[in-house]
């Protein structure tokens, strides 16, 4: 091994930093997308950082105590209370003299989406140096998938059974952020990390609420395989389904990653345990869903 | 540079050790998430080009980078089956794991 080893003379170049803030052994199911979230989040934003987590994923995924998966501080929080809780430690650090530190609300979708929209929007309103960051499961994952605003229409989940499937469609959480004229925000997916890097290290920079949208795939939800982790987040991107996209100040809209072709839906759908009872018709209604959002974020980056 | 952290337990001799706030005292390392797994991923490094992209894909922080090559830690690894799918070589191969 190690003869052939020298006989290649390529050098690795990375394209993350190695520096790691999170430790093996954690709780998370096998090829789960929000360890990954937290991962590359972590390396962009460093040792000087706080978290606050209410209910989610993350707080099961960190461990009982007395452990901590992560080396930075984390504060649990209770479900609704995410963006005020950050906003009061923020406050908190500043009385002391500490003005470095980021503090970061970690929230999944339902307390986002549902639960902590009311605390996002206060804190939004009040432009509290914050970054809020919502990494997009697309159910309540964590207590047994059940539905939240932020599952798409057609869904499978445990209180959207496959005969009254979800017939709504997924919340505009982006519009609704962006309709506070926050200074900064963005989506990003853990397909693409060196976007979300830099994304994360751009909202590090600047002051007031910058809000992060994470789109990050759930294999035990999905009833995906484990390994198509990665490969149902590219193609969110590459179908159009999440779409990644900066807005700055509710107005200036950038896309990030524009695909070359628009492929169909199909084949992300046909990957995902969740979608199988949907017939053709049903495929068609949500292409045409896709297609109208697609089409209204092109005329909101161009009217830039 | 850090010191490398204790994959111990922390046990608690009476309840006066115990911290008065529920605070997190050490790393979850003890829990050998390896257990976890069906399949196993092997690494064949006559083919690996080197790309980073197994190292940066896993959600377990199960590979890390030695001498330029990756090395798989299976004391962590769940055995999700990224790093095998996301290989531009397909160098990595998921076998049964061993009794």
């Amino acid at each position: 091994m190690k003869s052939e080893a020298q006989k290649k003379e390529r050098t690795m170049k990375l394209s993350l930093p190695t520096e790691e803030l999170m430790s093996s052994g954690n709780l998370a199911c096998q090829g789960c997308g929000a360890t990954l979230a937290m991962r590359y989040v972590l390396k962009a934003l460093g040792q000087k950082t706080a978290l606050c987590i209410p209910a989610c994923c993350w707080s099961v995924i960190d461990g009982p105590f007395p452990y901590s998966t992560l080396d930075v501080p984390i504060f649990h929080c209770a479900f609704e209370t995410a963006a005020s809780s950050a906003a009061g430690l923020k406050a908190g650090l500043e009385m002391v003299g500490d003005t470095e530190t980021t503090v970061v609300a970690w929230a999944g979708d339902g307390g986002t989406f549902d639960i902590g929209i009311q605390a996002l929007s206060g804190a939004a309103e009040r432009n509290d140096d914050i970054l809020y960051i919502c990494y997009d499961n697309e159910a309540y994952m964590n207590t047994g998938i059940q539905r939240s605003s932020a599952t798409p229409y057609g869904a499978w989940t445990t209180t959207t059974p496959v005969k009254h499937f979800k017939n709504r469609p997924k919340k505009d959480i982006d519009a609704i952020m962006a309709a506070h004229r926050i200074p900064y925000q963005a989506t990003a997916s853990i397909g693409y990390p060196e976007d979300l890097y830099k994304k994360t290290k751009k909202a590090k920079e600047i002051k007031g609420t910058r809000f992060m949208h994470i789109y990050a795939p759930c294999p035990s939800g999905w009833k995906s395989r484990p390994e198509d982790t990665i490969k149902l987040a590219r193609m969110a991107v590459q179908n159009c389904v999440f779409p990644l996209y900066e807005v700055e100040f509710g107005e200036k809209y950038t896309l990030n990653i524009k695909p070359r072709e628009k492929k169909p839906i199909d084949d992300y759908l046909k990957l995902q345990g969740r979608f199988h009872h949907l017939t053709e018709e049903h495929i068609k209604m949500i292409q045409e869903e896709v297609d109208r959002n697609w089409g209204r974020l092109l005329r909101r980056v161009d009217a830039c | 540079m850090k010191q490398k952290k204790k994959a111990e337990k922390i046990i608690f001799e009476s309840e006066k050790d115990v911290p008065l706030m529920p605070i997190s005292l050490g790393p979850m390392l003890w829990n050998r998430t390896g257990a976890w797994r069906n399949i196993r991923p092997e690494i064949n490094l006559t083919e690996c080009i080197q790309c980073g992209i197994c190292w940066k894909f896993c959600p377990d922080v199960a590979i890390a980078i030695e001498n330029e090559f990756p090395v798989i830690d299976y004391d962590y690894c769940k055995g999700c089956g990224i790093c095998a799918e996301e290989c531009p070589t397909k160098c990595i191969a998921m076998v049964e794991e061993r009794k």
